[in-house]
């Protein structure tokens, strides 16, 4: 009886904690370690009840590859786009790491240690990425650029450029860019 | 809110997540994944190992609006318990 009605918040403060937000984060990097962290952050966001999208562009679009490339289709790319294509890492788990890689000598021993502590690997991130419905974005532009197409890269993502990117960063109120 | 310890092992919890061995973000993805299995006012326990859990499930807790109710160490498991709010 002591407490005037104002300042008996309480259910009021549960609604403010518990508001929905968004987290955007753009994946630039190609580095293995990198990846770790932006698909770290992403499900730990999910997991948190957070809108997540993730844009993948140039060295980012790596990730996305799958682990079986596609057999048939003659593809219609320039042979400079097909060298892009051929020198860049295969799929997620044959990104290097951005420190100590070593022509992926270093990377070996990282996922070993990982391995022995439990640790996700990329490839296992992004797949509970999915099971989490975040949104994952491949840049059309870049995938030109590299000569990267549709079928090469995961079921399960949209395709869109700079806009689309803009117009979700809009409502979040996270922004990263890996 | 903090219960004891003793408070705390005396809550026998209706739903244990196992969440020991695997490291972060992994402890809160688990308790994601089964916190629809409580009831509303129920008790979750969760399991780990990795010791940033310790901060990791009370800032899952307030943003998805659960009561965090504390933890404990024991045989180099780490114990936390929440009360599932909505």
């Amino acid at each position: 009886m002591l407490t005037p009605p104002w300042r008996n918040t309480s259910q009021y403060q549960r609604k403010q904690v518990t508001k929905m937000s968004k987290k955007t984060i753009i994946v630039f990097s190609g580095d293995y370690d990198r990846m770790m962290a932006a698909f770290i952050i992403a499900n730990g966001a999910a997991a948190m009840d957070d809108e997540v999208t993730m844009f993948f562009t140039f060295w980012g679009l790596s990730a996305l590859r799958k682990q079986q490339k596609p057999v048939g289709g003659k593809s219609d790319n320039s042979f400079l786009q097909n060298m892009f294509g051929g020198m860049l890492p295969k799929h997620a788990e044959k990104l290097g790491l951005s420190k100590f890689n070593f022509g992926g000598a270093g990377r070996f021993m990282m996922k070993k240690v990982m391995k022995s502590e439990n640790v996700m690997t990329v490839a296992e991130l992004i797949s509970t990425a999915q099971e989490q419905g975040i949104k994952m974005i491949a840049c059309t532009m870049s995938m030109d650029v590299l000569g990267i197409s549709k079928d090469e890269l995961i079921d399960g993502i949209e395709y869109a450029g700079v806009a689309t990117y803009l117009g979700e960063a809009d409502e979040s109120n996270v922004n990263l860019f890996i | 809110m903090s219960a004891s310890v003793e408070e705390l092992k005396a809550i026998a919890s209706p739903v244990v997540v196992d969440a020991r061995g695997v490291s972060c973000p992994g402890p809160i993805l688990a308790a994601k994944k089964q916190i629809p299995s409580v009831t509303v006012g129920n008790v979750m326990e969760v399991l780990a190992t990795d010791s940033g859990t310790l901060k990791d499930i009370p800032a899952w807790c307030r943003k998805m609006g659960h009561d965090f109710l504390g933890s404990f160490e024991e045989a180099g498991a780490i114990h936390l318990f929440l009360r599932k709010a909505k």
